[in-house]
């Protein structure tokens, strides 16, 4: 069996960023295995720019970003594997991988950090009526086929759902002489970055049908086309309101789900809101020694914050190993949890004790507001309140939260939404 | 000239085609789509019943009781998982009660073994996820479960490795009787063959009517169903049914042989111009989840994979008909196979082989013929140890390809060379799983399709995701054009 005292599940952008962050706390033993043939996650097929602007304060590409990385960890000789699955992982950070090269390898691991990332969810998941034909892509599998593959998907286009991903390739698609006739949203607002709805779809007049959703899609074979439908507040479709268009291919872009079988069968508790691991604030699982970042633990919209999360992972699996922590290393915890208008907050669970200054943490919130405040409270009594002019489920928001506003108190700690008055 | 073509690669058309491949004959099995097993036998229930509710004076009655005991031998011959987990009809009330009472009786009478009506509190027991409703139920401890499309294509696997021919995309536009046999015409071919078995499934009246005036009408009979992530697993241990009407077993909640779960189907009388209306509709999907409710009322449908609809195959005759032609020598009718046409599908099979025989005394034994169909590695069903050996002998079984179901490219290679090879997307997805489970293909589709365009020696864009229409690819991007090797 080998040992390692570091192993990185996953080589996207997570991965990376945790191992090259461990390595540089003075951990020299760690290997990434990654899936694919190459490192770099899915950043590799994002060739539009946009990422790094926190990071790297410029702008760069999905494969410049993640070639920073990568010739950081060339640089520092971080062992990786490539087309590598692993098939299990245990609670006792043992780790069964199977790859073409060496078959089957069981690997021990003092520390293990997850970072596997997310998938899309696909047509079955909102079950949308009509027949099956080929042309129905989630959108990341589109972006894969055009941009790392090379080949065109299809020459008139429906989008459903705006999240991020559907934007990008509404612009992608017609950038490579595509018609991309709408892209529909089920909600009332859109799911996607702003600057996204932007310079994807308002740029080329590409139009955003919000609150409404496909009903029927037509073709036996291929695509033929699409119906859409206004839906009412309760997103049910209203009849009547139905409009077809013709179309060879649909592009589903209705949200991304945390990759979290490995964790699961692991026995490692998953937060039902977010789909992933419940953690720490040192980002550590339920289950001790095993850590995790990025997408897999919550979807994050830039990755940015995917690096200073897994940097944080990283980091804090570095002085579990260094420190040789047993089981209860954990002291003193205060658990979070989000009430009016937050969708959830990660992390779920906070190490008073191995806070340094503050506690940074991460949430969405349920709808559109407008000159809300996002209120903390600990024990029911409020110790921050953060004004924003505009918050949206499309965008993370995350609140530093000082120690000393919660050190030595046993209580919950919440965050909720608060509507200023006389305003909407 | 061939001595028998079989219209149809359906799980009946292969089934007969394997059976009769015991015999020095020369046979050719000639399917309309793209693949063996696209029409009905890959969109249905995937259950073998136990046989207790059609009338015991039925034809189908018999033929489900005779398939179901067959399937042990037929399954572990063509290396097809099966599985007996048991059914049960859930009744609501005392009048339902009744129902169970008179379904025992029938099964009784059919000959069906171990039949026995469970109190409430046992089913709870059992199933603790049904609904508080429940009073009893029929414990059938014979039904089963398989997949269809599987067990059709290690049939016509079977069939061609003792010898027969399968031609696809042979849609048959006419038939024409001649002294010795028929021409048999599709738009750009014709075969001659001395006797036709026509398994043509919903297009069973079409297919007859070539030859004469058909005495029965096929009509299409929509369900459609929810199929569930293996995340589902365990939400029922047995197949559950509501009490049966006059439209059939109800909407079933029912585990299947992959660990998934199944909810449906509905059932929905089509006009005979919709027999190609395989689609799904809001309000009949909407309609299976209220009703599904009363047998289980916490159905996870967030954990929903895929929805789809398959089209029964519903005779003007009530029954199954499986006869010679008495207008037309030669040609025999296996026709309106409806549920519970995959239960029968062995005891069916042999009947057309007896009924073939009866015409054809003098035939002979296939000297060669072997039941065995080579076994497939199922890599994550394996040890590590048989992993190992697995990849020690093709290293391409390590590579795992479908992440979801763990499924590696040495086993798509196999699934692409066998006899009745998976050519598509969706034929290699019912041969080996990659793209059915959670992510649909999302991430394993461009690997397979790499792996399709390589050991096919086709491109890219000829890669089709089931018929010959359903094309992928529209073509090289821009900037596509540099590596136009391939």
């Amino acid at each position: 069996m080998t040992q390692y005292d570091i192993v990185v599940i996953g080589g996207g952008p997570a991965g990376l960023a945790a191992a090259v962050e461990a390595r540089k706390q003075g951990v020299h033993s760690i290997l990434v295995i990654e899936r694919d043939r190459e490192l770099g996650g899915i950043l590799q097929q994002c060739i539009h720019n946009g990422f790094g602007l926190r990071v790297f304060n410029e702008e760069l590409t999905g494969p410049e970003y993640a070639e920073r990385f990568i010739d950081e960890l060339e640089t520092m000789g971080i062992e990786y594997l490539l087309d590598t699955m692993v098939l299990e992982i245990t609670k006792e950070r043992q780790i069964i991988i199977s790859n073409a090269a060496k078959g089957i390898q069981v690997i021990k691991a003092k520390a293990v950090i997850l970072a596997m990332g997310c998938r899309e969810r696909t047509r079955g998941a909102l079950a949308i009526p009509g027949y099956r034909p080929a042309g129905v892509f989630n959108a990341g599998t589109a972006q894969r086929y055009i941009n790392v593959e090379g080949y065109m998907v299809g020459k008139r286009v429906v989008i459903l759902g705006s999240g991020d991903i559907g934007l990008i390739m509404a612009r992608r698609m017609t950038l490579e002489g595509a018609q991309v006739l709408a892209v529909a949203e089920i909600m009332p607002f859109s799911g996607g970055l702003t600057r996204n709805i932007v310079q994807c779809l308002d740029d080329y007049n590409i139009p955003l049908m919000l609150s409404h959703t496909i009903t029927a899609i037509k073709g036996r074979d291929r695509v033929e086309g699409v119906v859409i439908q206004k839906v009412d507040h309760k997103m049910q479709p209203i009849p009547g309101t139905e409009i077809e268009y013709k179309c060879d291919t649909i592009l589903l872009s209705v949200g991304l789900i945390p990759e979290n079988e490995l964790s699961r069968k692991a026995g490692i508790a998953i937060d039902s809101v977010t789909n992933g691991p419940v953690v720490d604030s040192n980002m550590e699982t339920t289950a001790p020694g095993i850590f995790a970042c990025g997408n897999v633990v919550h979807v994050h919209d830039l990755v940015d914050f995917v690096t200073e999360e897994s940097r944080h992972a990283g980091n804090a699996a570095a002085k579990y190993v260094l420190a040789d922590a047993c089981t209860d290393h954990k002291g003193m915890v205060i658990c979070t949890k989000a009430e009016t208008g937050v969708g959830y907050i990660v992390p779920q669970q906070i190490n008073v004790d191995s806070i340094e200054e503050k506690v940074a943490l991460f949430m969405r919130v349920r709808n559109v507001y407008h000159n809300a405040s996002l209120s903390v409270k600990l024990g029911g009594v409020e110790i921050k309140r953060v004004r924003h002019r505009h918050l949206a489920p499309g965008e993370m928001a995350r609140i530093d939260v000082d120690k000393k506003l919660f050190e030595g108190m046993q209580a919950e700690m919440t965050v909720s939404v608060v509507l200023e008055e006389g305003k909407a | 000239m061939y001595d028998i073509a079989i219209i149809g690669a359906g799980v009946i058309g292969s089934a007969v085609a394997r059976e009769l491949s015991r015999y020095a004959l020369n046979i050719v099995i000639l399917e309309r789509g793209n693949d063996v097993a696209v029409g009905t036998t890959k969109a249905n229930s995937a259950i073998v019943h136990a046989g207790y509710d059609a009338p015991a004076t039925s034809l189908k009655g018999k033929m489900n009781v005779k398939g179901n005991a067959m399937y042990d031998e037929v399954c572990k011959a063509l290396d097809v998982p099966f599985k007996r987990v048991g059914s049960l009809v859930v009744a609501q009330n005392d009048e339902e009660v009744e129902t169970l009472e008179s379904l025992l009786e029938n099964g009784k009478v059919l000959g069906v073994p171990g039949l026995e009506i469970l109190s409430g509190d046992t089913v709870r027991m059992r199933e603790p996820n049904l609904n508080k409703a429940i009073k009893a139920a029929l414990y059938a401890p014979t039904a089963g479960i398989v997949e269809p499309w599987e067990l059709a294509i290690a049939y016509c696997e079977n069939a061609m490795d003792n010898g027969a021919t399968l031609k696809l995309n042979f849609e048959v536009t006419g038939i024409d009787r001649k002294t010795n046999g028929f021409e048999i015409h599709s738009k750009d071919e014709t075969v001659s063959a001395s006797t036709v078995i026509n398994a043509a499934g919903i297009y069973a009246d079409a297919v007859y009517s070539m030859v004469t005036t058909s005495h029965f009408k096929i009509k299409p009979r929509r369900g459609q169903y929810y199929l569930l992530d293996k995340e589902a697993n365990g939400l029922v241990n047995h197949v559950i049914f509501p009490c049966p009407s006059k439209l059939g077993k109800g909407i079933l909640v029912a585990p299947t042989i992959d660990g998934n779960v199944l909810v449906g189907p509905d059932s929905q009388d089509l006009t005979p111009f919709d027999k190609e209306a395989t689609n799904t509709t809001g309000d009949r999907l909407q309609y299976i989840r209220e009703t599904a409710a009363a047998i289980c009322e916490v159905v996870p449908y967030k954990l929903n994979i895929t929805t789809f609809a398959g089209l029964r195959a519903e005779p003007s005759t009530g029954d199954f008909i499986i006869e010679e032609s008495t207008e037309v020598k030669n040609f025999i009718n296996v026709a309106g196979i409806k549920s519970p046409g995959l239960s029968s599908a062995p005891a069916i099979a042999e009947r057309v082989v007896s009924i073939y025989l009866d015409i054809n005394p003098e035939t002979a034994a296939n000297p060669t013929f072997n039941p065995i169909r080579r076994p497939r590695v199922k890599f994550a069903d394996m040890t590590i140890e048989a992993k190992q050996a697995v990849i020690e002998k093709d290293p391409r079984y390590g590579r795992i390809i479908c992440r979801c179901e763990m499924i590696s490219e040495g086993e798509i290679i196999d699934a692409i060379h066998r006899n009745a090879g998976g050519r598509t997307l969706n034929g290699i997805k019912r041969r080996v799983r990659p793209g059915a489970g959670r992510c649909q293909g999302g991430f394993c589709g461009p690997r397979v399709m790499e792996i399709l365009t390589r050991e096919l020696s086709l491109k890219m864009t000829d890669i089709k995701q089931e018929g010959l229409e359903s094309y992928i690819l529209t073509g090289k991007t821009k900037r596509g054009d540099k590596d136009d090797a391939i």
